[in-house]
């Protein structure tokens, strides 16, 4: 904020003052610079033949996938099925060791700053910034193929989401609900269970069903690695250039992420 | 029967919150805290069930020294302490009974308390408690479907539900209309005179505080600047503890007002 008087003496207001006003269009310069310059830069090392051509091979692809091959979703129920299933059950193990973790990492509740916070971060930090198609892959070579790899690395990946959000819920919470359980002479326990899960109830269930949704979308890639599930056959379809069976499984993903949606939707409207 | 000595409270911000506090209180009786906003009122109940922790001194209730406690010794002295607070303070998501029983954690065990498993003798009393405080059709509700003045009388009863000797409570009335502040009070007064129970009120509102209490205890800068009967507090205390300001309008409504209750009750 900005009060001068000018030489009526009047006070005049303004929001900025002249010199971070000056400094706000300069900032806006530079960053309009940058980005010209970076779009010069991807410009020359695109090669504009194939980007022009774009639009005729994806009709061509288009064409070929159309119409897709209805009788091969015989074969995409089974997979369908394990797609689920790694989503579901790896959320489930993730919830169950997230939910100790954010009670590590938050700072409300953790039994030690150093002890318990930093190492709990740590899990957060590292789990979350690993994508899971990539946990997939080490799983698939540690573990060796398959639904369990997948399930193992949804589960992995969700922790640091579910964990990070859940310790925020718990940070949020009303102290004095947690203070008045203290007063009557609570345990440690009881005033967790009493003074703190019924305020993160809420949270937890959002949390749940959102990871868990995108769990669903996330786990239709990882046959893609060998990780199992319903990426398994879309790769496979690719690869031996079956488009009508591509745009099949591409519209069974799509119908499961809907679902996926909508019962995520329903279950968060009837818990908060 | 309470009785607290040089008690001292600095916060590690420095801010000497209680200096010296030198206090008896019999059994049975009822004590309204008053003074400013930062007086110490607050940290003076929250360092008796030692919600915060006194830097030095000692509370002594019923002979038993609270300030050495470790940490499960405390919390069975805090059962029979109960706390009402400002803000309600209810458990907002959980149902009235189960705001009422969980006074009893003191008593029972994780897993009874975890499975809702109370015995039947507590939840007698809860029906009981709330039958006595006007909420016995509430029972199944969730604490946040009530009005402000419902949710004081669940507090109330949750700390009863304790079996006290001692109730701290915290500016009881401050979220509320002043009708219910006096419903409240009166109803927190006359539950204290049948259990023969002491409490300590923290108030803002001087004259609310003399319509029923048997004493006045006034906190100013951590220090107690007058303790004596309702009736003596003059525009000059009021002045020591709160600063200069026209207090005659203050004390002279408690009167009328009061005549204006009576006959609205007969």
């Amino acid at each position: 904020m900005a009060i001068s008087i000018d030489k009526n003496s009047q006070k005049i207001w303004a929001v900025r003052d002249r010199n971070t006003q000056l400094t706000r269009w300069f900032v806006y310069f530079v960053a309009v610079t940058v980005i010209m310059y970076c779009w010069q830069t991807i410009s020359e090392a695109t090669t504009w033949f194939f980007v022009l051509d774009a639009p005729r091979i994806a009709g061509d692809i288009g064409g070929r996938a159309m119409p897709p091959k209805w009788p091969y979703i015989n074969e995409l129920w089974k997979p369908l099925w394990d797609t689920i299933n790694i989503a579901t059950i790896g959320t489930v193990l993730s919830l169950i060791i997230a939910v100790p973790i954010a009670f590590m990492a938050a700072r409300n509740t953790t039994p030690h700053h150093i002890f318990c916070r930093w190492p709990a971060l740590l899990i957060i930090v590292s789990t979350r910034s690993i994508n899971s198609l990539i946990w997939a892959l080490l799983l698939v070579a540690i573990i060796g193929p398959g639904i369990f790899a997948g399930t193992i690395a949804i589960a992995v990946r969700s922790i640091g989401f579910c964990a990070k959000l859940l310790y925020e819920a718990i940070e949020e919470i009303d102290e004095k609900q947690v203070e008045a359980i203290k007063a009557t002479g609570a345990s440690r326990w009881q005033v967790i269970a009493y003074g703190i899960v019924p305020q993160i109830m809420p949270s937890f269930a959002g949390i749940s069903v959102f990871r868990w949704d995108i769990n669903i979308r996330e786990s239709t890639v990882l046959g893609y690695v060998g990780a199992g599930g319903i990426g398994l056959q879309l790769k496979a379809s690719i690869d031996v250039l079956a488009w009508p069976q591509v745009s099949l499984i591409l519209l069974v993903i799509f119908a499961a992420v809907i679902l996926s949606e909508m019962v995520s939707a329903k279950v968060r409207a009837a818990i908060i | 029967m309470l009785h607290l000595n040089k008690l001292t409270k600095q916060y590690a911000t420095g801010d000497m919150a209680l200096k010296s506090v030198e206090l008896e209180i019999p059994k049975g009786q009822v004590v309204a805290l008053i003074g400013p906003s930062g007086a110490g009122k607050s940290t003076l109940i929250r360092c008796i069930n030692r919600l915060v922790e006194p830097t030095s001194g000692s509370v002594t209730l019923n002979g038993k020294e609270l300030t050495k406690l470790g940490s499960s010794a405390l919390r069975q002295a805090r059962r029979r302490m109960g706390m009402i607070f400002q803000e309600y303070a209810l458990v907002e998501r959980l149902t009235v009974m189960e705001n009422v029983l969980s006074g009893r954690l003191g008593y029972v065990g994780f897993w009874r308390s975890f499975l809702r498993k109370y015995p039947q003798s507590d939840v007698d009393e809860a029906f009981r408690l709330l039958e006595r405080v006007g909420l016995d059709h509430m029972a199944d509700k969730r604490a946040d479907e009530l009005s402000g003045g419902q949710r004081q009388r669940v507090g109330i009863a949750r700390a009863l539900i304790q079996d006290p000797e001692l109730l701290l409570v915290d500016e009881p009335t401050a979220s509320l209309d002043p009708k219910t502040s006096r419903q409240i009070m009166r109803l927190i007064c006359e539950l204290c005179a049948e259990r023969d129970l002491a409490a300590i009120i923290n108030i803002h509102d001087v004259a609310l505080a003399q319509m029923f209490v048997q004493r006045v205890i006034g906190l100013r800068f951590g220090e107690i600047v007058y303790d004596g009967p309702p009736d003596q507090l003059k525009p000059e205390t009021l002045t020591e503890i709160y600063g200069e300001e026209d207090w005659e309008a203050t004390i002279e409504t408690i009167n009328e007002d009061d005549e204006a209750e009576q006959g609205g009750v007969a």
